[in-house]
């Protein structure tokens, strides 16, 4: 008995402890992602954005929720209904247990393990399958096309993101994300390989669907894309899904290139700040980015999108692995 | 030597890179949106917005049912009806406006010879139902007397032009 108790309840209480503790904190940061979204937005379009709903509409993502908390969820009759159901789930599923990988600190991460890359690369392939189950299964032109669009966009720049992240790893030796941040510590990779820093920023913008690669859900030729036939918390689940896979996205930018919880440089007011608010920072950056893109660039064409995935960064991308494997093993610098 | 340039700028994203430095620098510039129920445009003298009645300054209504307005009303909005008062001046017993009828043309505040009716600077009058938008003369001559202030200093900067 006191073996079940601290050899099996005890950890499975503390793993869920931890869980929450990074699940709680991540939706936080998603309602106010939507809350910043909308501000920078304004600010860049010399509006006032969301102010009403509390002190400067900090509470407007709160309200946003619980309408659609209180919405009926629709299921149109020629829906699929098992996989109209299930599609936002695992959407939002896999934007959450993609962060047991991500490391917060030294210490702190829940899943420390030796795959870490591959596991994060895997998730968010998988991604995927809920937007082209949603468009499928809502049975209506409109989420069809979208979610045929998303399918293939997101696949096309998974393989240059699979590209930028093997000349990282070339230049760290290993897959564990702790090791690559810490192989950050003299520099961050965002200077020796700064082209593949941008490739990987403009594929994840692909990757989440964000501008101006929003085409899935291109609004004015699409409606809404794939989640059209979605309503109440069905659709508050592809939200959170697709926010929560933007923060993902650039916490793998941060430990990738930005060198993850590191200070920018390891000197005394610098490194007193804690790791978990270096990476909430660098997260920040890359996600003002994000919003910064989309205040800025019209969105692509259809086959502007596919040449610049397959003829421009593919090319480029594998260039520049070749070329780095090429000096690392000129110089003798592999790790 | 065309085709290089383009390259070269299209890998260097230099377009991108201003267009960015350009929404970046729209960030800081003040705001255009005015906060609307907080913050008001200003309006002109000449705005064309609720009706009202006017009375003058002892309290007498100016109106003597002369149903100019009412005859010059392109949209029918109008309805008068008068007939002589115990002191034997003629004022109306009846002056309705439908505010849904109403086109907000100012032909009717043009038309007047005694500056009775006029369109005020009130433009926030919404109602719930529609029966609060036919508006009789009790409503009009309230209007009046609520605006007076604003209603005369418009009608005096607006008079060396009529």
């Amino acid at each position: 008995m006191v073996e079940l108790w601290s050899g099996y309840a005890w950890p499975t209480i503390i793993i869920v402890l931890q869980i929450v503790a990074i699940i709680i904190p991540l939706l936080v940061g998603v309602a106010y992602l939507t809350y910043a979204e909308r501000k920078v937005l304004a600010a860049m379009q010399l509006r006032q954005g969301p102010n009403m709903v509390g002190p400067f509409g900090l509470f407007q993502p709160l309200a946003d929720g619980l309408k659609l908390f209180g919405k009926e969820t629709v299921i149109p009759a020629g829906a699929n209904r098992v996989v109209f159901v299930f599609a936002p789930m695992l959407t939002f599923l896999l934007s959450l247990i993609a962060w047991a990988v991500i490391p917060f600190s030294s210490t702190m991460v829940l899943a420390n393990i030796n795959v870490g890359v591959l596991y994060l690369f895997a998730i968010s392939s998988l991604g995927v399958y809920g937007i082209i189950m949603a468009g499928w299964a809502s049975n209506s032109k409109y989420a069809f096309l979208g979610g045929l669009r998303s399918a293939a966009q997101m696949v096309s720049y998974e393989v240059s993101i699979g590209f930028v992240i093997i000349t990282v790893l070339l230049c760290v030796g290993s897959l564990n994300l702790s090791d690559v941040v810490l192989a950050q510590r003299t520099v961050w990779f965002a200077i020796p390989l700064f082209p593949m820093f941008v490739v990987f920023f403009i594929s994840a913008l692909a990757e989440t669907n964000r501008a101006p690669f929003d085409l899935p859900e291109g609004e004015s030729e699409l409606v809404g894309g794939y989640n059209v036939e979605y309503s109440a918390m069905t659709f508050a689940l592809f939200f959170l899904g697709e926010y929560a896979n933007m923060i993902l996205m650039s916490a793998m930018t941060s430990i990738l290139f930005l060198g993850g919880w590191l200070p920018p440089f390891d000197i005394a007011p610098l490194n007193w700040i804690p790791g978990p608010i270096w990476f909430a920072l660098k997260i920040a950056l890359v996600l003002f980015m994000f919003l910064w893109v989309r205040a800025t660039v019209p969105r692509y064409r259809y086959d502007q999108l596919m040449r610049l995935g397959w003829k421009v960064f593919l090319p480029f991308s594998l260039f520049w692995v070749i070329l780095t494997a090429g000096v690392l093993v000129t110089f003798g610098w592999l790790p | 030597m065309a085709f290089l340039d383009r390259t070269a700028r299209g890998f260097f994203l230099t377009e991108l890179l201003s267009g960015l430095g350009l929404t970046f620098s729209y960030m800081f510039r003040p705001r255009v949106t005015l906060n609307y129920p907080f913050e008001k445009g200003p309006i002109s003298p000449r705005f064309r917005g609720e009706h009202a009645l006017r009375r003058y300054p002892n309290g007498e209504e100016r109106c003597i049912a002369c149903k100019l307005c009412e005859a010059v009303c392109p949209a029918l909005a109008i309805t008068i009806e008068a007939e002589p008062r115990d002191d034997g001046s003629r004022r109306t017993t009846r002056y309705d406006i439908d505010m849904t009828k109403c086109i907000y043309c100012g032909l009717c505040q043009e038309a007047c010879p005694v500056d009775a009716i006029v369109e005020g600077p009130n433009f926030e009058f919404s109602t719930e139902t529609r029966e609060e938008l036919f508006y009789n003369k009790d409503k009009l001559l309230e209007n009046g007397d609520r605006w007076e202030a604003q209603l005369a200093a418009n009608v005096a900067v607006d008079a060396p032009y009529r």
